[in-house]
């Protein structure tokens, strides 16, 4: 999609909900979805005399999640005030991170048409997010009021901020997976796009090719899905592409995302530049984090994407490409290793995620986790196959009729009567009634046309309604037509 | 150090208060005063010395991730009249 006269320059800021019991300054609960300003106390709704304290698992968790994205782990750390006036921090500031995060200078790794590229990640710091506004009346619009729920307020986030290394919005698609994928794995946040959990703005230029003076700068806000980040992004590139080819000037500004119009809008705000006159909050003390301490958390850090994946194509012979989609979810990757725990033939297992599961579970925007097919059930509708008690085309059907009802294969095949036909009788009469219905076909495969077989032996499986061993007819049908 | 009055209007927008053109001479004057004073330690040298983060001698002061309850409804909105559905109600944002 892009001109090749142009280059395009992408960073990408993430935000990410640390998945902890309690909010990082104060021992309120994160859980999502309670009822509004029901986790709330003096501390986070910024009453006057009340101290912060801050929650040792956020910094093990922003350790782990620098020592899994490759950064410097700082040794020395402290929090700041970000200010700025707006309802959703009772404060006016948020306590944040400003010139000494906890962690620099990290990359990542992702696979852009068969090759590997690093993206650099410039910084990762600790802060609180912000409270969730609702605006009353009919639309944001025409109210008069908004209404504040201060329970998402302190919660603990990570921010995550990429180096200007991406290059087109399939590569930041790519990243931000890849990103989403290595926080899953260390198990710091769930990364629930559609909870909020994980959050994305985007930076974005375009330049003439070969320029060493980077094109104006518009930052996207609001992108908070795969399908958001790309598509914003490519508007967001035609646009300015078409604002350089007219000689047309671009301003450097805050601008979202309109979903339902598939159009970015400038976020024109009242406000003269941002001025959050950052210092260091006094109501906390520096964060000193010992070798020691980064060491232990590395010991006990889990296997991350990648070297699941190598480990895939290693103990169980998956070929590269199988053991990429595989291991790009951790739970999916969970979910086969279940599987082949039981049934060891992994290839024919990827088989089956990879087709008909993934395809399914995208079809009703599922979840793997809440996927109704367990891995005993798929392993043992594999076994039905291997012991002929049904066809791999009828497993089609049980797998689908699984999928809705959560019933067992064996009750389905019960059931619905799908087991297979191996009777050599049945079958033949079968065959021969094809035979005699399609002389044209019959003729074809006599003279040499080896394809017609394959339609001859589909009229036997549609008259047995699928039930019958395919082999078996290719065989006979054969054996009859020499 | 030279403070006008643009400085001193630029400081209240922020801080958001409305100051009267009598009290923007007067703090103009005012602040003056507080900058000349810090002024002086300019000429200190603190090459040596780490920016004070905290007067404290303290680090690390962590607690450990319990949840504790929250506070009771009645208390949370106590202060306040403008509550509508369990939210607190703030001026239009937009």
């Amino acid at each position: 999609m892009t001109d090749s006269k142009y280059e395009v320059v992408i960073g990408l800021e993430v935000h990410t909900e640390l998945k902890t019991n309690t909010k990082i300054f104060c021992s309120c609960s994160t859980e999502f979805g309670g009822e509004p300003n029901t986790h709330v106390c003096p501390g986070c709704l910024g009453m006057p005399g009340v101290l912060p304290v801050l929650n040792k698992r956020v910094v093990d968790f922003a350790i782990m999640a620098g020592l899994a994205l490759n950064c410097q782990i700082a040794e020395f750390s402290k929090f700041d005030r970000k200010h700025y006036f707006y309802p959703d921090l009772p404060t006016s500031y948020q306590i944040s991170q400003f010139d000494q995060p906890i962690c620099k200078n990290g990359y990542l790794e992702i696979d852009i048409n068969g090759e590997q590229k690093r993206i650099g990640i410039n910084r990762i710091h600790m802060e609180e997010d912000a409270s969730k506004l609702v605006h009353g009346g009919a639309s944001i619009a025409t109210s008069s009021y908004s209404l504040v729920d201060y329970n998402r307020g302190g919660v603990p986030l990570l921010e995550i901020v990429s180096e200007p290394d991406i290059r087109s919005p399939e590569e930041a698609r790519a990243y931000l997976e890849k990103l989403k994928s290595i926080l899953e794995y260390t198990e710091v946040s769930d990364c629930k796009m559609q909870e909020g959990s994980l959050r994305c703005d985007a930076n974005v230029s375009v330049m003439p090719k070969g320029s060493k003076e980077f094109g104006t700068r518009v930052e996207i806000k609001n992108l908070n899905s795969f399908r958001a980040l790309k598509k914003a992004l490519e508007y967001e590139v035609m646009r300015h592409i078409q604002a350089l080819e007219e000689g047309e000037p671009l301003i450097q500004e805050t601008r979202t995302w309109d979903e339902n119009k598939g159009i970015t809008l400038s976020m024109r705000t009242k406000e003269e530049a941002h001025d959050y006159r950052y210092f260091p909050d006094p109501d906390l003390v520096p964060v000193i984090i010992s070798r020691e301490w980064v060491e232990e958390i590395r010991r006990n850090l889990p296997e991350l994407p990648q070297a699941r994946k190598e480990r895939f194509m290693r103990e169980y012979g998956l070929p590269a490409y199988d053991a990429s989609i595989i291991t790009s979810s951790k739970a999916l990757a969970e979910y086969f290793d279940a599987c082949v725990a039981l049934y060891p033939e992994a290839k024919t297992v990827s088989n089956w995620l990879m087709g008909d599961l993934i395809r399914s579970l995208n079809a009703e925007d599922q979840d793997i986790r809440d996927c109704r097919i367990r891995p005993e059930m798929l392993v043992e509708m594999l076994r039905l196959i291997d012991n002929k008690t049904i066809s791999g085309k009828i497993a089609k059907t049980v797998f689908e009729e699984m999928f809705q009802s959560g019933k067992k294969p064996a009750d389905i095949v019960k059931e619905k009567g799908l087991v297979q036909i191996t009777d050599q009788g049945e079958i033949e009469a079968m065959v021969d009634q094809v035979i005699e219905a399609n002389p044209k076909s019959v003729e074809d495969f006599k003279s040499g046309k080896e394809k017609a077989i394959g339609f001859l032996v589909g009229q036997v499986m549609k008259l047995s309604k699928g039930k019958a061993n395919p082999n078996m007819v290719n065989e006979l049908l054969r054996k009859k037509l020499k | 150090m030279a403070v006008t009055i643009k400085d001193v209007e630029k400081t209240a927008f922020l801080a958001r208060i409305d100051l009267s053109e009598e009290e923007k001479n007067k703090f103009t004057e005012e602040i003056k005063i507080i900058l000349d004073h810090v002024e002086n330690f300019v000429d200190l040298n603190t090459e040596n010395i780490p920016p004070t983060i905290n007067i404290l001698p303290l680090y690390n002061v962590m607690r450990d991730d319990i949840t504790r309850p929250s506070l009771d409804k009645n208390a949370v909105f106590q202060n306040t009249s403008h509550e509508e559905d369990g939210m607190f109600k703030v001026p239009k944002i937009l």
